[in-house]
């Protein structure tokens, strides 16, 4: 590999690194805001204009609070909890397709941190890792409600990555490959996966909402009625990095959703637009780059409406009791996903026979 | 570069397995042995097999090992209960003749083995690759394959047995 390369992939993967922090870190804000709206209230409005500096706010009394570890924690295990938390969730964002690829001065340069050919496969392995975060916090911190809320978290996780995965496999049968380019590519225009897996899809969506750990599946965290779960002893930035690691897993999670079945960077009527910025511009280039970009912004917009989604589905529905949050997963998710497994199947075979 | 990395990840991996027998802290041990996974997932991907060291990470780190903490972390090990569990003299020389005839009967066995090497002519460096493995799996290892499939059938059923309520059973 040549250096520019190189020395563009580091800036890349820097800029994703970035990016991928600051919307986990307004996430925090819009969710204020958005819960504020649902209840009829303002939200957060003292910190600079309209309250945009409420996550600065928020990080820096994070920071200056007493970083208290208890007397008898296992207290390496205790601070390496929640890192593993925050390096899980960056992690996986580095095999998502952002968009297409732009031409710059002849070199191709795509907007993708990793292309392996097991995109798919690097997701899944980074998301199953992300329970040890959850589990060492809670055993390190020598309470028995932060171990119970640890083995509630974990159990909650294994169970729906199994549905997860099910969901998954209905999507590479399709696309015949494990590789995220490869599948983005297959979607162009508007011949997005959700047509064809539409139940799948729903699963996913279910899976991702318990694999977040958020509500209707906020039972590690479930302060009311249970104790705080797995970070119950946890406070000062440790806490605030648990927390902000499930943000960056929304963002993240919203990717993968709109990677796999809503198209990624592909929008409706690309390939017109991209003939009418030839004829218009009268370079190839030119338009390709632009058509790129805009792919970009309609890759972000679905990230976004994603992340909101997860929001108003948070200030809507209850919580579940945990004996239906394990019915569900296991009774209901996983037969769902292997029936759409079915499906996938004959109608691949239906096709095949009849074309 | 390879090599380096190579004898990096290796020196790791005998440290990081030493430390799971040498540990005095269970859950320290299962920790170590989730690291042992990572570094042999690295050896895969040096060898361009990068499927296995994928399922590697999904199966091993990622759900056998969750559940190895899962019964390790409920099992309360303090210093107390460690000290009712003494190991006798007896044992301890039982284990050492044991492990020193496994090495015994290592070194005798891969003591004449030659090492199969590959011809870097002919050597397909996509053998490891998703599509090649699936191939050879379904067409070459079907049985073995269909054969490995039943018998996880049979241990999900066994299980399913094992935790089933028994008639008039009651938890709470």
């Amino acid at each position: 590999m040549e250096s520019i390369d190189l020395l563009y992939k580091a800036i890349y993967i820097l800029v994703i690194f970035g990016i991928t922090l600051l919307i986990a870190t307004y996430s925090t804000y819009f969710e204020r805001k958005i819960a504020a709206f649902i209840q009829d209230r303002v939200g957060p409005n003292r910190a600079g204009p309209a309250g945009l500096l409420q996550p600065l706010a928020d990080a820096g009394k994070l920071f200056f609070k007493e970083d208290f570890i208890p007397a008898r924690a296992s207290k390496a295990l205790f601070i390496i909890g929640p890192g593993i938390a925050m390096l899980v969730a960056t992690m996986s964002s580095a095999v998502i397709p952002f968009g297409d690829n732009l031409i710059i001065d002849g070199h191709q340069i795509w907007l993708q941190a990793i292309e392996v050919n097991i995109g798919v496969l690097y997701v899944f392995g980074v998301v199953s890792l992300g329970v040890y975060g959850l589990m060492i916090g809670g055993w390190a911190s020598n309470n028995k409600f932060s171990l119970l809320g640890a083995i509630r978290a974990a159990s909650q996780n294994i169970s729906y990555e199994l549905a997860m995965g099910l969901s998954l496999i209905a999507v590479l049968m399709m696309t015949g490959s494990l590789s995220l380019r490869e599948i983005a590519e297959q979607q162009a225009g508007f011949n997005w996966n959700i047509w064809y897996q539409p139940l799948g899809f729903i699963i996913f969506l279910v899976c991702a909402f318990a694999e977040t750990n958020r509500t209707p599946f906020d039972l590690p965290e479930s302060e009311a009625e249970l104790i705080g779960g797995y970070h119950t002893e946890y406070g000062s930035m440790k806490l605030g990095m648990y927390l902000f690691a499930e943000y960056i897993n929304i963002f993240v999670a919203s990717a993968v959703m709109a990677t796999l079945y809503f198209g990624a960077y592909n929008f409706p009527f690309m390939f017109e637009l991209e003939a009418w910025l030839v004829g218009v511009t009268e370079s190839a280039v030119t338009a390709n780059n632009i058509v790129t970009l805009v792919g970009v912004a309609a890759m972000f917009a679905k990230i976004f409406l994603f992340i909101f989604f997860f929001m108003w589905v948070r200030w809507t529905l209850p919580r579940f009791r945990y004996d239906q949050l394990m019915k569900l997963g296991w009774q209901i998710l996983i037969p769902l996903a292997i029936l759409n497994i079915i499906l996938t199947g004959g109608g691949i075979l239906l096709k095949d026979y009849l074309f | 570069m390879t090599e380096n990395l190579f004898y990096f990840l290796a020196s790791l991996t005998l440290l990081c397995a030493l430390m799971v027998v040498i540990s005095k802290n269970p859950v320290h041990s299962v920790l170590f042995l989730i690291i042992t996974f990572f570094t042999i997932s690295g050896h895969y991907i040096l060898l361009n097999a990068q499927f296995l060291a994928a399922v590697n990470i999904i199966v091993y780190a990622g759900a056998i090992m969750v559940l190895f903490l899962f019964v390790i972390m409920f099992l309360n090990m303090n210093k107390k209960s460690e000290n009712l569990v003494k190991t006798s003299t007896l044992t301890k020389v039982a284990g050492t003749i044991a492990g020193g005839l496994l090495f015994v009967v290592m070194i005798a066995a891969l003591k004449d083995v030659e090492v199969a090497g590959y011809n870097a002519e002919t050597y397909n460096s996509q053998i490891g690759m998703v599509e090649n493995l699936g191939a050879v799996l379904f067409t070459q290892y079907l049985l073995p394959f269909e054969l490995a499939s039943i018998l996880f059938l049979v241990a999900m059923v066994g299980a399913v047995m094992l935790g089933k309520k028994e008639v008039g059973e009651q938890h709470f």
